[in-house]
């Protein structure tokens, strides 16, 4: 296989190697946060930090972390980071904390961050791992903002919590609810999908 | 060195190094937690009980109540409750009149009900004019002999409210923690 560029190590995650939408990694929180904007976003955002922090510390540590023990180690690395990720928002963003409630102590068993460690980061140096955990996480990010945004905004009418439909819009309740999540969540997978098909042939 | 020791070292030093960091980030963050917590709390307080220039934190029999006073006359109680809701647990701040016979305020500190739904007894958002609507209602209220509520019609008692359409246990759930605990706490504080 041809060693990938710096800029395509980045990009993969984003539509290629999408964890979401092409690896369908990490789907407990993908559904379970994504009633609003603002939740896709604190979630994606705080998964990121801990796969980015994550990832540099696997690589920096890869030689010296016994091949037994590697994914004991990986969990007790990604749970601190975990744990400092949400107690800093817990103490600064109160609301948020509450609104994501066990998601966010959930991200330790986020496949998509044990994942990257086991395939990416421990086989390769920091500087790639770096850029490979980005990659991911902004693509789960942004896969996370798009279906909170479809999501809160047909489900209540608002995005980021401003008024976006006109005052007599009945709000699609389902949208905000669990068969919601799926029904968005099957609707992007099968765009995306499409869209790989088509590019394909 | 031998692999099984190398084990061993290694992840007994990043068990180490990691417990120290937690232990550090929490000597930081636990006052700002704790800080936070406390103003919800005192902002609970206040908002449902009756207007009063002091307020006299006692425990009686495991419930904390918060006594308002006006010229050092006994005018409201307040005491945090909880229980199970349709999903989650919810935690209320109740307040109530000298005797338990009025409710004089009542505030949600948490519930993770159904979004657009159960959390309506919190924030209806369809109810533009009123999204506290469903919580309001229990301000001055009866609670002799018991809160009872109706569904889908204005409520015609003194003691009744209007359950949510849609979330009617929800609704339920919030009238039951007040019966029980009105009970108890009354009893608690040795009221007839």
């Amino acid at each position: 296989m041809k060693q990938k560029t710096a800029i395509q190590e980045f990009l993969k995650g984003l539509w290629d190697e999408n964890p979401v939408l092409v690896s369908l990694l990490g789907l407990c929180p993908t559904l379970a946060v994504t009633v609003s904007a603002i939740n896709g976003l604190a979630m994606g955002l705080a998964a990121t930090f801990v796969l980015l922090c994550s990832a540099f510390l696997v690589s920096l540590l890869r030689k010296v972390i016994p091949n037994q023990v590697r994914i004991a180690s990986y969990i007790v690395i990604i749970a601190t980071f975990v744990t400092i990720a949400d107690r800093f928002l817990a103490a600064y963003t109160p609301d948020i904390s509450k609104a994501l409630g066990p998601f966010i102590p959930l991200i330790i068993v986020n496949c998509i961050i044990l994942g990257r460690m086991e395939a990416f980061a421990s086989k390769n140096g920091i500087g790639r791992s770096l850029l490979d955990a980005l990659g991911m996480g902004a693509g789960f990010t942004l896969t996370l903002l798009v279906l909170s945004s479809i999501r809160e905004i047909l489900g209540s009418g608002t995005w980021f919590g401003m008024q976006l439909m006109w005052p007599s819009f009945a709000a699609w309740k389902v949208m905000v609810l669990p068969p919601g999540a799926f029904l968005t969540l099957g609707c992007m997978i099968a765009a995306a999908n499409w869209i790989n098909t088509r590019r394909r042939s | 060195m031998s692999n099984t020791a190398k084990i061993i070292i290694v992840l007994t030093a990043i068990t180490l190094i990691s417990g120290a960091v937690l232990a550090l980030l929490d000597s930081y963050t636990r006052p700002k937690i704790e800080s936070y917590r406390k103003i919800q709390e005192n902002n609970a307080i206040a908002e449902v009980l009756p207007e009063n220039d002091r307020i006299k934190e006692i425990v009686q029999d495991g419930y904390v109540f918060y006594e308002a006073y006006r010229k050092n006359e006994l005018v409201g109680v307040a005491f945090q409750i909880s229980g199970g809701g349709y999903q989650s647990e919810l935690v209320l701040m109740l307040g109530v009149s000298p005797d338990f016979s009025r409710i004089t305020g009542l505030k949600i500190l948490s519930q993770v009900e159904t979004p657009g739904l159960g959390t309506k007894i919190e924030k209806d958002e369809s109810n533009k004019q009123d999204p506290g609507w469903f919580i309001n209602q229990f301000k001055g209220l009866r609670t002799l002999p018991s809160i009872t509520y109706v569904k889908n019609a204005a409520p015609s008692r003194e003691t009744e409210i209007q359950a949510i359409t849609g979330a009617t246990v929800s609704s339920k759930a919030v009238v039951d923690i007040l019966n029980t605990h009105i009970k108890k706490a009354k009893a608690a504080r040795n009221i007839e």
